[in-house]
């Protein structure tokens, strides 16, 4: 009988147990490790200020988050991709003043048409983006940024001096943003759901797992047949769409819009995602984690306003998150990979 | 984190009061004022603090009747031009621009009180008018035209809130940037007059810098700290609409008192549903309208801008210069549920 | 929350960002140079063509006064563009630049409130710039950190520390020996002294970038970093070293517009960065790294500023030119490609002709 060497077959789906479950935890703990500093924070918070917990409070963080947790959805996806998107500022503002600006042109007009219209005016830019990025192989950081300059131009040409007012906007269309179930806003539940379909998209459909490829080895991507072209383009595109519907609910939570709307959002997104784990590079990173960035992000600025701290430190604050939250995920990447590679070089693989 | 394009947009309302009284008054003056005709021609640039502001694009525009409107009439060439910021920065390349363009009188709402006077000094010495409006820049100008006194300014509001409040509790201001000169006289006055109401006490200031998230977030940070907050002002434009919609959509709408400074087309919808009772304005348009004639007058030399001296200024009838070359447009307008449907602006 | 399913992706090795290697094969100096050379020949056509805009537009356009404005008002931006370039060229980025303008700012203003002597206080703050810089450079090389995401960072933080030192106040009593920057020329010059200092000092670095051992690293490195490392450059110091100059000249940048505009506030300077970044672009420098001229940068500092006052002197709105930035951006990425595309797409025809023939 001959003896016959078993080796373990690595399938697509699983490599072998131990530097998956190495990898594993690390993510889950760089997770939790966001959800942690979060509570830990609250909790600090809301020893000193118990008003901070206090039901409308936690409605405030809440329906400031939204906004910002949907853009890093989009974000993420683009990221993760290698690839950025600056202009996600100036398609919100676009999207919100465009979109408001309809009830005032076509009275009694469906807000779900609304809706429709920005989703249309953000996936429009993004696929401008897109194509100049995916046909073009123009870096996206100089796309992005070209495209944030001129989105933001036309915006400021479309609206003269004007605004649109919370008069003009029907009512229920305001309640959208603030109708919420005790101290949770609908819009957050929305988002939350969201968040989730995106995390499960981009775990488990194949396409999803292929921007994350891109992101790790853009050539062995494309070595590995992956149509890398059309991948960045539906990124860019899902990218703007959510930018664009975030700009509708910008509309209905703020009430008054005129061409400022959105200015300096593209770089808070950014360091929602950076704080939330997303590696800035691309290959790692989830939407939930992102999203956490936001809600981070989001109910530290509020603490500072509620605990009467001088609204001065919040960017140094935010600064230093950012630089602390990049250092660990480089940390933990690289350590992560010195240890794979020594796994599979012990393993003989 | 806050916005990388903080701006400051202050919202001084004017007098529609005067402005509707005075569209009665007669056009033709009989005074004794120098029967000196005004010059045609001129090139004035009227300069706001930023583009894309309707506040000033009501003072500035020829449709709402504002400075170009004035400046047409009397057969001059206006233009409005400015920056996208309301920062020196972004204003004081406009002015240069302006200055090479061949200017002969400038109208500027100044963006700070003193970054702009090297170059608007420069400019005078060319014999350059310098009129400002709305915001000054007090020694670099020959005039100033100011929308009402700073003290009846703070003082409207104040009176306007105590009487919601009963007199009693504490208020919170609401207020643009905390280096606005404007924001910062009146406020300096609503201290003066909160003495008059002992029973009130002013918890804080929080600063929106004129934008909306901003002044949206330093207002939830101010109804959270404060539990028994009873009223806020906020002098600004951009800040109480903004104030209003929080209010509108927390357990304390109608519990907390809100008053304060903006266009009536801004407030509508929260006067219509009771957020905020009543507000503090003046007609942008008429301002813009009444400093497009003073720089006219000036350049034409037919007033000197020294105390005293007055002129006509179109349908807005006589104004006199009062002390530190000032001209004051009229005194705050209350706004509220049976007259904001009146105005469209 | 994470399932055994959503951890594939490793970690990106954190090293090459760069293009894929197939397009960074070593093209022949020849090569590059003809690639740059054709690029500068655009600028120039750029320029000339925005001169004759602007004299079409405005008699006053080359007058000594309207020189004098642009090189005002665009001063602090072209020098900025100066330590942006070397930095780029080397495949890194520093967005924190403009923050450590407003920093230093912050720092004029508040040392001046304190009674220092103000030759004191400009070289306290330009020593600061060069901290600041360091810091950069150490999170970037040491610490190995991406530099585009920890200098947005970085660029938070400064932005915040200059809200925190200056606060809500605004200096602006400078004696006017100083302010005078802002409306006197430099001597025996229609040009503005920002403008003569960004003229002096692009020589400089042009100098170091196109005739120095240091600067023909620059490219080495952005080129390639391993090779260039294996061939004893020192790589972690030559990138520190650029930081620490960025600081600096923003920390000067900073000063130059305290001066200007005869104030100190805490937010002088936000969203310049992105004005500085396009410039560079605009002039050549790929964003990759490794290629790119300083004369280049030198033509698109120049056309971009004489374009933007040329604008300002029609009665085309402030705010559309933000447009125009965003297009010749797009312009000056998408032209250089575009040979490429169109080469691309006929290599893709031919393909098809000889497998269909088969």
């Amino acid at each position: 009988m001959t003896a016959v060497l078993e080796v373990p077959k690595a399938t697509p789906g699983e490599a072998g147990p131990s530097p998956r479950r190495l990898a594993d935890v690390v993510f889950k703990v760089r997770e939790f490790g966001i959800i942690a500093v979060l509570a830990m924070f609250v909790l600090i918070t809301a020893l000193i200020q118990p008003r901070f917990i206090q039901g409308q409070n936690i409605k405030f963080i809440l329906t400031n988050a939204t906004i910002f947790a949907l853009l890093a959805l989009g974000e993420t996806m683009v990221i993760v991709a290698r690839h950025i998107d600056l202009s996600v500022g100036s398609v919100l503002g676009l999207s919100a003043y465009l979109s408001a600006d309809l009830f005032t042109r076509a009275h009694g007009i469906p807000i779900v048409v609304v809706f429709l219209v920005g989703l249309c005016i953000g996936a429009a830019c993004g696929l401008v983006n897109g194509a100049i990025v995916a046909i073009g192989r123009v870096p996206s950081l100089v796309v992005t940024l070209a495209t944030l300059y001129v989105i933001r131009g036309l915006d400021i040409i479309l609206v003269g001096g004007g605004m649109v007012v919370a008069s003009s906007l029907p009512n229920g269309f305001l309640a959208i943003a603030s109708s919420s179930v005790g101290p949770v806003p609908y819009l957050a539940i929305v988002v939350a759901v969201v968040v989730g379909c995106g995390a499960y998209y981009l775990r488990s459909f194949r396409s999803g797992r292929e921007l994350y490829a891109m992101g790790s080895n853009p050539d062995a991507a494309k070595l590995a047949a992956i149509p890398t072209g059309k991948r960045v383009l539906t990124a860019f595109v899902i990218s703007g769409g959510i930018a664009g519907i975030a700009g509708v609910l910008w509309a209905s939570n703020y009430g008054t819009i005129d061409s400022t709307a959105g200015t300096g959002y593209e770089l808070q997104v950014v360091a929602a995602c950076v704080v939330g784990g997303v590696a800035i590079f691309g290959g790692s990173g989830t939407v939930t984690g992102a999203a956490f960035g936001a809600l981070l992000l989001a109910t530290i600025n509020q603490a500072l306003y509620v605990l009467g701290i001088s609204s001065f430190w919040d960017e140094a604050i935010a600064g230093l998150l950012l630089i602390a939250a990049i250092s660990l995920d480089h940390g933990i990447a690289v350590s992560l990979t010195a240890a794979l590679r020594k796994r599979s070089l012990q393993r003989g693989t | 984190m806050r916005s990388t394009h903080p701006k400051w947009r202050t919202a001084i309302v004017g007098v529609a009061a005067v402005a509707m009284a005075a569209t009665t008054l007669s056009m033709s003056s009989a005074s004794a004022a120098p029967s000196t005709t005004l010059k045609k021609g001129l090139k004035v640039f009227v300069i706001p603090k930023n583009l894309g502001n309707s506040y000033f694009t009501t003072a500035d525009s020829v449709k709402s009747q504002g400075a170009l409107y004035a400046l047409k009439k009397l057969g001059e060439t206006g233009q409005e031009t400015s920056g996208t910021a309301d920062t020196p920065s972004s204003q004081l390349p406009i002015i240069q621009a302006d200055i090479s363009k061949g200017a002969n009188a400038l109208v500027i709402s100044a963006t700070d009180p003193q970054a702009l006077c090297p170059t608007l000094n420069a400019a005078m010495k060319k014999g350059i008018t310098v009129v400002t409006y709305d915001s000054d820049a007090p020694t670099c100008r020959s005039l100033f035209v100011n929308q009402a006194t700073p003290q009846g300014i703070g003082d409207a509001q104040v009176d306007l809130l105590a009487s919601e409040i009963n007199d009693t509790g504490e208020i919170g201001i609401v207020s643009a940037s905390a280096s606005d000169t404007n924001q910062n006289t009146w406020i300096s006055y609503m201290k003066q007059e909160l003495k008059k109401f002992p029973k009130m006490k002013l918890d804080t200031i929080v600063y929106g810098n004129d934008d909306t998230a901003t002044s949206t977030q330093v207002t939830q940070g101010l109804l959270s700290r404060y539990p028994n907050l009873k009223g806020i002002i906020s002098p600004t434009s951009i800040g109480l609409p903004a104030a209003a919609a929080v209010l509108d959509t927390s357990q304390y709408r109608g519990k907390i008192k809100l008053v304060g400074l903006a266009t009536p087309n801004e407030m509508k919808k929260y006067v219509a549903d009771g957020t905020v009772k009543a507000f503090v304005c003046w007609n942008p348009a008429d301002l813009g309208y009444l400093a497009a004639y003073a720089a006219v007058e000036l350049a034409s030399h037919a007033i000197t801008g020294a105390k005293g001296q007055s002129f006509v200024a179109g349908k807005l009838g006589r104004y006199t210069v009062v002390a530190d070359h000032t001209i004051v447009l009229g005194v705050p307008f209350v706004f509220n549920k049976s007259n904001i449907n009146n105005f469209n602006f | 929350m994470l399932s055994p399913s959503e951890q594939a992706p490793l970690p990106a090795e954190p090293v090459v960002e760069s293009g894929s290697v197939q397009n960074r094969e070593a093209l022949s100096k020849g090569d590059r140079l003809r690639s740059l050379v054709r690029w500068e020949s655009v600028l120039v056509i750029a320029l000339a063509a925005t001169v004759v805009f602007g004299v079409s537009v405005s008699s006053q356009f080359l007058t000594g006064s309207n020189i004098f404005n642009i090189g005002l008002a665009n001063g602090e931006v072209a020098i900025m563009a100066l330590p942006m370039t070397l930095i780029i060229i080397a495949g890194e980025i520093d967005l924190s630049i403009a923050s450590t303008l407003a920093l230093s700012s912050s720092l004029v203003g508040y040392l001046w409130m304190h009674g220092w002597p103000m030759p004191g206080i400009i070289v306290f703050v330009l020593a600061i710039g060069v901290v600041l810089g360091a810091v950069n450079g150490i999170l970037v090389t040491r610490l190995g950190l991406p530099s585009l995401a920890v200098t947005i960072g970085t660029m938070t933080l400064y932005a915040g520390m200059a809200e925190i030192v200056l606060g809500s106040t605004i200096v602006s009593d400078f004696p006017a020996s100083y302010t005078k920057i802002g409306v006197t020329a430099f001597p025996h010059t229609e040009l503005s002294y920002s403008a003569v200092i960004f003229l002096v000092l692009a020589i400089v670095f042009g100098a170091v970038m196109h005739a120095t051992p240091f600067g023909r690293s620059l490219f080495a490195i952005g080129w390639n970093k391993e090779a260039a490392q294996y061939a004893g450059i020192r790589v972690k110091r030559v990138k520190t070293t650029l930081y620490m100059v960025s600081g600096l000249i923003g920390a000067l940048a900073g000063v130059l517009y305290t001066f200007r505009l005869s104030t100190a506030e805490f937010d002088n300077g936000s969203g310049l960065v992105l004005s500085v970044v396009a410039i560079v672009l605009l002039g050549g420098v790929s964003i990759f790294g490794g290629k790119g001229t300083l004369f280049g940068v030198i033509l698109a500092v120049i056309v971009f500023c004489s374009l933007q006052n040329a604008l300002l002197l029609t009665s085309f709105p402030e705010d559309a030119t933000g447009i125009v930035t965003g297009g010749l951006l797009l312009v000056s990425v998408l032209l250089p490609n575009g040979g490429d595309l169109f080469r691309r797409a006929r290599s893709r025809k031919n393909r098809h002709r000889t497998s269909s023939a088969s």
